[in-house]
């Protein structure tokens, strides 16, 4: 039994069908990439997951319970935190002000009225939130505006906020689109990193083959809305029915 | 300093020295002057500057930090009045018991609005506010004539029963007190030209207004504060990130709710009335506009902006043409009836449009309100001082914090 299982999930935007009978199981401590070509689903199978999308069938279990039917805050803290295709981040607050809320969200739960408590003196908050901005070498932007970053480091703030819940499963959406390839390394060096620090599970989708192979311990390729096939990183290489999802794609 | 960082301390300590010293610093004018009529430092309008103020610091609690736009708070201003003229006449003349009722029943009808409200955003949450406020004074002005005494008001009459003021029927209209100090009592002082009054009703409202913009302090630097300015930034993903927005913007409403509650309260214990009118949607948008032309979402906005307002609507009401004849009696006969003509429209009754006016003025050339106008001109003189070689002024600038 994974920590995440995926049991016969459909979902139809009208006449699409989006997830067509998907079935997942990714295992604890692993990291399992999901690719696919453009419109494959992969981005609404993450949105099922963590409960922006209700499917029209089948079962979502995460650590031994559903997660269909619960709230996205709820998902949360049960331990899934995902990093958006295109980056949420609290645009108008500072960087740290970023990294402290999850850390806030973390400590507190869903809701606390501390409302006469200051912040200035969450020293333990503020202390978490600038060793993680310092781990993805942020540290030196603590206290710009979150909004007037640059789209590859919005990605690197984002990733942050959810590592810093340190969450039992970690949803990454393409989490280099849109990074310099320099970044993109340090990337892979900080999830490689976080990885060995402490148990976690890691679903990442990409298009970025090097990430994918870098870091994937298995591979499930969607296509249309349903898994072709489900590998090691060796196996997927070359397979016959991946390079015809991808055909004309970038040469797996 | 009291749980204040200094920034904020000083700027308390600002506000309170300002406040406090308000009948001299609004009084600049020697009496009899010609400008004497644009004196504000009479107890009266004093009174409502900070009155108001706190109407404004509350709701900018809701609005300026989560982003929501309350078209209904008046109905928690007239709640908070109606309260208290009960209050005293029931229980007692003292304003204290009368504040703690207002205060009580906005929150709770807050409660109730804000849970239903909520449930959307955006637009619809500012209708949804407008028809409950609507909706209060329908009722306040007919269908709850018994409570509310419909068109002519709540009013305090002879045979109350006002059971802690003990028996007796009076033979003339109590006054309302604070353990026996009368609110409506003022001491005047004479300095040369210069007469200053000091009512003790505007000092007991200053004080509660200074209460009150110090815990609208406290709200603004605690995490509860940040989870409401991140409501505004990203509702999707404080979600994700495993907080429930919906009791943040319920409590951030009530709390705002309370505010104007304690405002109406305290409109009824300077002049002990509550009529359906508070209630109505102008008021509700008068303290819109007080935010926003403050600056929504910073400390000092709303107080400035309600004081701004509350000042244009007195004095500009109170020139009418005959003074205007005054003013230009210099200039030739014609060219005086040709301003006096143009003007009259912005004047007297017409004073809204000069509010109008100028309120279009603060959004398109000063979105951030009368306080990002305050931060441009400290930033022209912060360039000087760079030009002469400060690098100091550069790095206080850079350090310069997003919710000053
Ligand atoms: N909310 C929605 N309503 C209607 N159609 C949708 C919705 N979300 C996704 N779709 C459609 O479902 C299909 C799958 O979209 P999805 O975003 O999951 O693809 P993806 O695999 O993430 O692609 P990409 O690699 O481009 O991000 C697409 O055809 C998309 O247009
Ligand atoms: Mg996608």
């Amino acid at each position: 039994m994974g920590i995440l299982e995926v049991k016969g999930v459909n979902k139809r935007f009208g006449g699409l069908q989006a997830l067509g009978d998907v079935n997942l199981s990714v295992a604890e401590h692993t990291v399992h990439a999901i690719i696919g070509p453009n419109g494959a689903g992969k981005s609404t199978l993450l949105n099922v997951l963590v409960g922006k999308l209700i499917p029209d069938s089948g079962s979502v279990m995460f650590d031994g319970k559903s997660v269909l039917g619960r709230k996205p805050h709820e998902i949360n803290q049960m331990g899934i935190s995902r990093v958006f295709q295109t980056p949420e981040i609290f645009a108008d607050l500072t960087v740290l002000e970023n990294v402290m809320i999850p850390c806030f969200a973390r400590r507190d739960g869903a809701f606390r009225m501390h409302a006469f408590e200051s912040v200035a003196r969450e020293g333990d908050i503020l202390g978490q939130a600038e060793t993680m901005l310092a781990d993805v070498n942020m540290l030196d932007k603590a206290h710009a505006h979150a909004g007037s970053l640059s789209r590859g480091d919005k990605r690197r703030l984002e990733m942050a906020m959810c590592l810093v819940q340190e969450p039992k499963l970690l949803l990454l959406d393409e989490p280099t689109a849109g990074m310099a390839r320099a970044d993109t390394n340090n990337t892979i060096d900080l999830l490689k990193e976080i990885k060995d620090k402490r148990p976690i599970t890691m679903c990442i989708i990409e298009h970025d083959m090097h990430v994918v192979f870098s870091l994937a311990e298995r591979i499930t390729v969607l296509a249309q809305g349903t898994p072709l096939i489900e590998d090691t990183p060796d196996n997927i290489k070359g397979h016959p029915k991946v390079r015809e999802a991808y055909l004309g794609e970038a040469q797996v | 300093m009291l749980g204040l960082g200094k920034k904020d301390f000083t700027l308390f300590l600002a506000v309170a020295a300002i406040t406090l010293l308000a009948p001299f610093i609004l009084n600049p004018f020697p009496t009899g002057s010609g400008l004497a009529q644009f004196n504000a430092g009479y107890p009266d309008l004093m009174q409502r500057f900070v009155i108001y103020g706190i109407f404004a610091i509350g709701f900018n609690i809701l609005f300026g930090l989560t982003g929501y736009l309350s078209f209904g708070h008046a109905a928690f201003l007239g709640l908070g009045s109606y309260s208290a003229v009960w209050m005293f006449k029931l229980l007692s003349m003292n304003v204290i018991p009368a504040l703690i009722l207002s205060v009580i029943v906005a929150g709770l009808f807050a409660l109730v609005i804000g849970y239903i409200s909520l449930r959307r955003s955006g637009i619809y949450f500012s209708i949804l506010t407008l028809a409950f406020a609507q909706m209060a004074y329908a009722l306040a002005y007919s269908v709850l004539t018994p409570l509310t005494n419909g068109e002519t008001g709540l009013q305090l009459t002879l045979d109350d029963p006002r059971v802690l003021d003990g028996g007796g029927r009076p033979t003339s209209l109590p006054v309302t007190e604070l353990f026996g100090m009368e609110m409506r009592d003022t001491a005047s002082l004479g300095l040369g030209a210069w007469d200053f009054t000091f009512g003790v009703g505007f000092y007991f409202c200053a004080v509660v207004m200074l209460i009150s913009f110090y815990l609208a302090i406290r709200i603004f630097r605690s995490p509860f504060g940040m989870m409401l300015r991140a409501v505004k930034s990203n509702q999707q993903r404080m979600n994700y990130t495993g907080l429930n927005t919906r009791p943040y913007t319920l409590a951030a409403f009530v709390i705002s709710g309370m505010y104007a509650g304690l405002a109406g309260g305290l409109l009824a214990c300077m002049d002990p009335l509550a009529g359906a009118e508070r209630m109505q949607w102008t008021a509700s948008g008068e303290v819109v506009l007080m935010t926003i032309l403050g600056g929504a979402g910073t400390l000092i906005g709303p107080i400035l902006g309600a004081g701004m307002i509350k000042y244009f609507e007195n004095i500009f009401s109170k020139i009418n043409d005959a003074v205007l004849h005054q003013w230009f009696a210099a200039l030739p006969d014609g060219l005086e009836d040709f301003l006096v003509t143009i003007i009259h429209p912005f004047i007297g009754k017409g004073w809204h449009l000069t509010l109008g006016l100028m309120f279009m003025a603060v959004v398109i050339f000063l979105p951030g309100g009368l306080v990002e106008g305050g931060q441009r001109v400290g930033r022209l003189f912060r360039r000087r001082d760079r030009k002469a070689g400060g690098a100091e002024a550069q790095a206080a600038e850079q350090r310069r914090t997003p919710a000053e």
